[in-house]
């Protein structure tokens, strides 16, 4: 049966095609048929009301982690897949650090599987970059990338062996795919527990310098140099870091970057008294490094807005700091804190903030959407620019709470979430 | 009838957010019980029918011992959990340890334990008292406390003082606590010590920072030395004990170098002929087994405290009234 959604009347923001007017938006058989003043409703159509509300490609974040197979406890591919939506992600890129990981393309194709039978938002499975993500000997890429895989990573574990890094980018060249990287020297950070700096001292707890991370990201943009591949930079977090990803690309360099949400908004004081819900890795840095990472995605260094989704079970969060595991939940709360904290301090407009949350997302991972343009796949983010709510994570659809931001009281919150033309989430 | 509010609140977690009026408190109240361990029959029964588990994750001798001696001559009923033989090795996880003990009733837990905030963890999750025994690299309390006693007692004052801790800062949850102790009541605070061990950012604590020990013996009035643990050389941050002991071990011929006297302590156990040559441990200005017994009235005072004892009254409690 012909499914016909149109949408009316909201402010249509697409950085794609330079648009922001008043519009409405037809999709009819999973991808968009028209853009226009007044569109009418054909029969059958289910027709929403988007009056004061913004109407944008779908955001895609390149970087959660759904726990499936292996850790199901925090959260499944059915659960994450529905905690996208709810967040207004159309898109996801899962990562392969599951148990086992996700490094041949068996393992691809389930998370690809599992991913289409949840039915909410879409799930790109990546792939491993080495075997068992060990660093040794570089995982099966080609085929993983004919079972589904949109990019390799290592993610969790940094590459620490440069010639497998540099193999890695060579050899993902015949694919066209992006080598994902987590930057980090273990040899300077494997001991720490959050960010190396007055408030590691106070607290008695070993740190992560910046130079762990800075180390990695030069490394990688010079191997990206040197081979002519795209290396992807996850969850960047030091101002060294931003400054050095901003000369490379000057240089022609082909390199794409994350800033998470958490990055953009906390800084390690966050941690005092050994608040575990905000333990991560890349650990919350110094004030001078939130002030680079949001000139970076100002200035579009940093590419895209991804949020690295780590579900964890309360019981492990609710441990002495050093014992419990890195991360943050992060898809139901990544738009309402952009467009509170980051668009509303005036960081970015909306129309960047679309670029950062879908189109440039969509580009990196040469994934379908990112624009609404007549044609392309009908997956859009409706939201409510002006909606209060607060931060409640036990109405998450995450299986996991772990977040630092419980209590925050938010402007602007997801609406409608439109998949290939069909609602996946409605709120 | 009202009460005053309670000197120290519910937990000693640590002496940073302490202010001068507590930490004199908790001095001057060590006062009085300093007697109690003189008597032949060192009892008092100040903390009669309260119960106190010592929780201990890492073995210790010379805390849990005074802690244990504080308990016993204030009357209280003690029990002591290590972590070898105990629900503890068995995998328990420490909300559930808290959950246990405050299902029993108790009244004070001591906990000794290998995570920096291992103690705030438990004193936020049960209503009992919670005394830091020392927790990971954060703070040992009731050390500092009983450093700063030791000081007061032998030169009569801590403000204007100069006072230098030497060694391994970055492990230390003993410089930590002398830290904010000294600082707070008055005291200039360095460090020294090979820039391996010491903490990211620590001269933004408000403490001075020297590499070389003679440095640190011109500047101090009183140097605190600490202990290098042997697992420091196999991890690497010295090359070998030998050579700390050359470059930045306190001897008496360094001592003499500044022309007068130095007060010496060192929290124990010394590694003799390592960060401390034994004719300055044992020399006239070493002030180390006064830090032991000042440990045993310094933990009474905060037990009598965090029970709800008041300076003004620590006199009379001794002699069997209401604590």
């Amino acid at each position: 049966m012909t499914e016909v959604v149109l949408l009316r009347g909201g402010r249509v923001v697409d950085p794609s095609q330079k648009l922001d007017e008043r519009l409405d938006v037809l999709l009819v058989d999973g991808h968009v048929a028209k853009l226009g003043k007044r569109v009418s409703a054909p029969e059958h159509a289910q027709v929403r009301d988007c009056k004061g509300l913004v109407v944008t490609p779908g955001l895609i974040d390149v970087h959660v982690h759904l726990r499936e197979p292996g850790e199901e406890h925090k959260e499944t591919i059915a659960t994450g897949a529905a905690s996208a939506a709810a967040g207004g992600f159309t898109a996801v890129c899962a990562m392969p650090n599951t148990d086992p990981p996700i490094d041949d393309p068996a393992a691809v194709g389930y998370v690809a599987a599992e991913g289409r039978r949840a039915g909410a938002a879409r799930v790109y499975p990546v792939g491993c970059i080495s075997v068992g993500r060990q660093g040794q000997r570089l995982a099966l890429v080609g085929e993983m990338v004919e079972s589904g895989a949109v990019a390799i990573t290592d993610d969790g574990n940094p590459v620490m062996n440069s010639g497998l890094m540099r193999m890695a980018l060579e050899y993902a060249l015949a694919f066209g795919i992006p080598v994902a990287d987590h930057p980090e020297d273990l040899g300077l950070s494997a001991t720490g527990h959050m960010n190396e700096g007055l408030v590691s001292t106070r607290l008695g707890l070993p740190g992560k310098p910046n130079a762990a991370e800075d180390i990695h990201i030069v490394r990688d943009l010079l191997l990206a140099e040197l081979t002519g591949g795209h290396i992807h930079l996850q969850h960047v977090s030091t101002r060294f870091g931003v400054e050095s990803i901003r000369q490379a690309k000057a240089r022609g360099v082909r390199v794409t970057a994350e800033a998470t949400p958490h990055h953009l908004i906390l800084s390690h004081e966050a941690v005092d008294g050994y608040r575990t819900e905000a333990k991560m890795n890349p650990p919350l840095r110094c004030a001078e490094d939130v002030a680079a990472v949001r000139a970076g995605l100002a200035d579009g260094t940093l590419d895209t807005i991804a949020t690295d989704h780590a579900p964890h079970h309360y019981d492990e969060k609710e441990a002495a700091f050093a014992e419990a595991p890195d991360g943050i939940v992060g898809l139901e709360t990544a738009l309402g804190l952009v467009l509170t904290r980051v668009v509303g301090e005036g960081v970015v407009d909306l129309a960047a903030m679309v670029d950062r949350m879908s189109c440039a997302p969509a580009r990196a991972f040469g994934l379908p959407g990112g624009t609404l343009a007549e044609g392309s796949p009908a997956d859009v983010t409706v939201f409510d620019p002006a909606a209060e709510w607060t931060v409640d994570p036990k109405l998450f659809r995450s299986k996991s709470r772990n977040t630092p931001f419980t209590g925050w009281a938010l402007v602007g919150r997801p609406r409608l979430t439109v998949v290939g033309g069909r609602i996946v989430f409605e709120g | 009838m009202t009460t005053p509010p309670a000197a120290l609140g519910k937990d000693l977690v640590g002496l940073e957010h302490l202010s001068a009026d507590q930490l004199r408190t908790i001095l001057d109240t060590a006062e009085p019980f300093k007697e109690i361990s003189e008597r032949r029959i060192k009892k008092v029964p100040v903390l009669r029918g309260k119960t106190i588990v010592n929780l201990f994750y890492e073995a210790s001798t010379r805390t849990r011992i005074s802690f244990e001696f504080a308990e016993k001559r204030l009357s209280a009923d003690t029990v002591n959990i290590s972590s070898i033989g105990s629900s503890v090795a068995k995998g328990e996880t420490l909300v559930d340890t808290a959950r246990n003990l405050e299902a029993m009733r108790i009244d004070m837990v001591v906990i000794r334990h290998g995570s920096s905030g291992a103690a705030g963890f438990l004193a936020d999750r049960i209503p009992s008292n919670v005394i830091n025994a020392g927790d990971g690299r954060h703070e040992h309390p009731t050390q500092g406390l009983l450093d700063l006693l030791t000081i007061r007692d032998r030169l009569g004052r801590i403000e204007g003082l100069k006072v230098c801790i030497v060694g391994d800062i970055l492990h230390s949850r003993v410089a930590r606590s002398n830290i904010y102790g000294l600082l707070t009541l008055g005291a200039e605070v360095a460090v020294c010590g090979p820039a391996t061990l010491m903490p990211p950012a620590v001269g933004e604590l408000g403490v001075q920072v020297f590499t070389r020990v003679e440095e640190a013996i011109e500047w101090a009035d009183v140097l605190n030395v600490l202990r290098l643990q042997l697992e420091r050389m196999e991890a690497g941050y010295v090359p070998s004990l030998r050579e700390y002991n050359r470059i930045w071990g306190v001897s008496n011929s360094r001592l003499a170098a500044a022309g007068r006297d130095l007060l010496i302590l060192h929290p124990g156990p010394m590694n003799r002929g390592v960060e401390i040559d034994s004719d300055v441990a044992d020399g006239p200005h070493s002030v180390i087994l006064n830090q032991v017994t000042n440990g045993v009235a310094v933990r009474m005072a905060v037990l009598y405290l965090l029970a709800g004892g008041q300076l003004e009254k620590a006199e009379a409690a001794k002699q069997g009234g209401e604590p």
